[in-house]
């Protein structure tokens, strides 16, 4: 049964994944990272990482692609044209790089296979809100006042540079 | 996570079969009360005091013809009404109705309400957008931003509840408000999240993305058939939902008020049915308030409801979680 | 049970999903969301690597990611922003004035 699952979610992903990169209009591009998201929200529940599941869901899929959906409707990009509409070498070495770099990677995990264990069984615990939130209030408190700094920052510097500065005597359209 | 077991089927089916019907109630007593606080009858032709109303609502939305706008997308204009109707049904699987009737416990079930909410938002958005038209499209830009910016304090409103109940399992939040609801210990917090439910819910005074004076229909002016009706069946199902909600986060869930000092050992069966139906009054009371505000207080302007929700209720919700945290952290320590 | 060996191929391959497009792609938006896919895939396989080993580590390391990846795309959506206004197009060839 997990077998099943865990196939057609990371079919569901790859195709995801494949279409966003393939669709000319942008709002489809995002909609596709989103089917993407939730499937990779789906496989985390698969690992037994419930915590990570949810904030992937709440984070992801409900904050930031938000806020991509946003823009991009907001400034109303035309789509572009098809990727297959003509042939490019751009394209075609971009492929080769891609396929390089997997095969490298599937090369290293081929080689560890053996030594890569189970899902371990005390797993159905730690992904759980209770023991994320033991070890990141305590072992890791520092990161995260950090990450909270890294935040502000972000919404402050985000404001900066996105702000409509109207020059006076400027006529403001 | 515990095994799901018959009665989880049973609990979960009986509660989505409820909540499409009281979907169809809640159009039905919105237009009554509407009739009633205008002074006026309302619907009472079809059936008995027009009980029959929303089937032939649904009857005239089905057999209107389904128009598509001509430069729209096809796709996503009819994709986009499902959304909204699947994330409201899908809040049910963990709310509690009563002692041990709940379809599934999730370790992260609070967390779990709060990201099923924020897919919501997709469904209006979309439908704006895909209708090619610059109504709609306000419409749909106007919800993201309404919605993405009450999330804050609702979900701060929501982890103030949480200090009380020291789980983000919806059984443990219920269960901490046998005695004390979390009304009595938490006021400003129950304000800022019936005030937030209201912006989610897209309802007056914050039905901002549909103001029908400034943007025809809003977000579904493109919409007709069944493809509206579906529109329309989400906004009632958020309404029910987020009475729901209000109910099990600030009012106790299935408790009676102060229920663990007095009430008696029941039988199983008898306790189930009065946690239920003490769960459904308090649902119901909190769906009439919905209705009820509507018809008494006028839409805000989109400034103010931007104003209210960056500068008034985020900062609040902040202080009165910071404080409720020191207050519960020392109360555990050195009180009890 | 399915071994770790699968979850990390498919964390690979998603990466190299993402790699092409950020590669292929000519409007800004859609880099960036091929960005976000290759931090997606990155996570997954620190979130099997977790899960594999029963220690909790992994998961905190895609808590900061996410967190990361949500103050990377307020800066960078408010950088496209910016660039729109200025070239009325998100197309990244038109972005070209410090070229040499």
């Amino acid at each position: 049964m997990i077998t099943y699952i865990f196939v057609f979610l990371a079919v569901l992903a790859v195709a995801s994944a494949l279409a966003m990169v393939i669709s000319k209009n942008t709002v489809n591009s995002a909609l596709f990272l989103v089917l993407n998201m939730v499937s990779l929200a789906g496989l985390f529940l698969l690992l037994k990482a419930q915590f990570l599941a949810v904030i992937q869901i709440l984070v992801y899929a409900g904050a930031i692609m938000v806020l991509f959906l946003f823009v991009i409707m907001l400034l109303n990009v035309e789509d572009e044209e098809s990727l297959f509409s003509r042939f490019r070498v751009k394209y075609f070495v971009a492929f080769l790089v891609g396929i390089a770099v997997f095969s490298q990677l599937l090369y290293s995990i081929g080689s560890f296979s053996e030594m890569l264990p189970e899902v371990a069984p005390e797993m159905t615990e730690a992904g759980t809100v209770e023991a994320v939130g033991e070890v990141l209030y305590s072992q890791y408190l520092l990161p995260f006042h950090i990450i909270a700094l890294l935040l502000t920052a972000a919404v402050n510097g985000a404001l900066m540079i996105a702000q409509h500065k109207i020059k006076p005597g400027a006529s403001n359209d | 996570m515990e095994p799901v077991t018959t009665t989880s089927y049973i609990v979960l089916g009986i509660a989505l079969f409820m909540l499409l019907n009281s979907a169809a109630l809640a159009v039905y007593a919105e237009r009554r009360v509407a009739a009633f606080i205008q002074n006026r009858w309302g619907p009472n032709r079809v059936g008995p005091y027009g009980l029959f109303q929303p089937i032939a609502d649904v009857v005239k939305l089905l057999l209107k013809e389904d128009v598509t706008p001509a430069r729209g997308f096809k796709t996503i204009h009819a994709i986009a009404p499902m959304i909204p109707v699947f994330t409201a049904l899908m809040t049910v699987a963990v709310i509690p109705f009563g002692d041990g009737l709940y379809a599934t416990d999730i370790n992260s079930g609070v967390l779990y309400i709060l990201a099923i909410n924020s897919l919501g938002v997709y469904g209006i958005t979309l439908g704006g957008w895909a209708s090619n038209s610059k109504y709609s499209l306000l419409g749909g830009l106007r919800a993201a931003a309404q919605m993405i910016s009450y999330e804050l304090p609702m979900g701060l409103a929501v982890a103030s509840c949480i200090l009380f109940a020291g789980s983000l399992s919806f059984i443990d939040v219920v269960n901490s408000q046998e005695v004390w609801w979390n009304v009595i210990r938490n006021p400003i917090a129950a304000v800022i999240f019936i005030v937030t439910a209201f912006a989610e819910a897209n309802r007056t005074p914050f039905d901002l993305p549909e103001a029908e004076h400034e943007l025809v229909g809003g977000y579904h002016t493109e919409y007709s058939s069944m493809k509206f009706g579906m529109f329309f069946l989400a906004e009632y199902m958020h309404v029910v939902v987020g009475s729901m909600l209000i109910t099990t986060f600030f009012f106790g869930g299935y408790h009676l008020p102060f229920a663990g000092l007095w009430l008696p050992e029941m039988g199983v069966t008898a306790k189930a049915i009065l946690d239920v139906s003490v769960f459904v009054l308090k649902t119901v009371f909190f769906a009439f308030l919905f209705i009820w505000v509507r018809w008494t207080i006028p839409r805000f302007k989109y400034n103010q409801v931007m104003k209210l929700g960056w500068k008034r209720l985020l900062p609040i919700s902040i202080f009165n979680f910071l404080g409720l945290a020191v207050i519960v952290y020392f109360w555990h320590h050195y009180i009890a | 049970m399915i071994s770790i060996d699968w979850f990390l191929a498919l964390s690979a391959l998603l990466f190299c999903v993402g790699m092409i497009g950020v590669l292929v792609r000519k409007n800004a938006i859609v880099i960036f969301m091929c960005v976000e896919l290759m931090l997606n895939a990155v996570n997954l396989s620190l979130v099997s690597f977790s899960s594999h080993y029963g220690n909790v580590d992994g998961q905190i390391l895609v808590f900061f990611a996410l967190a990361v990846a949500a103050a990377e795309a307020v800066v960078g959506l408010a950088i496209i922003i910016a660039i729109f206004r200025n070239n009325l197009s998100v197309d990244i060839n038109n972005v070209n004035l410090m070229r040499w």
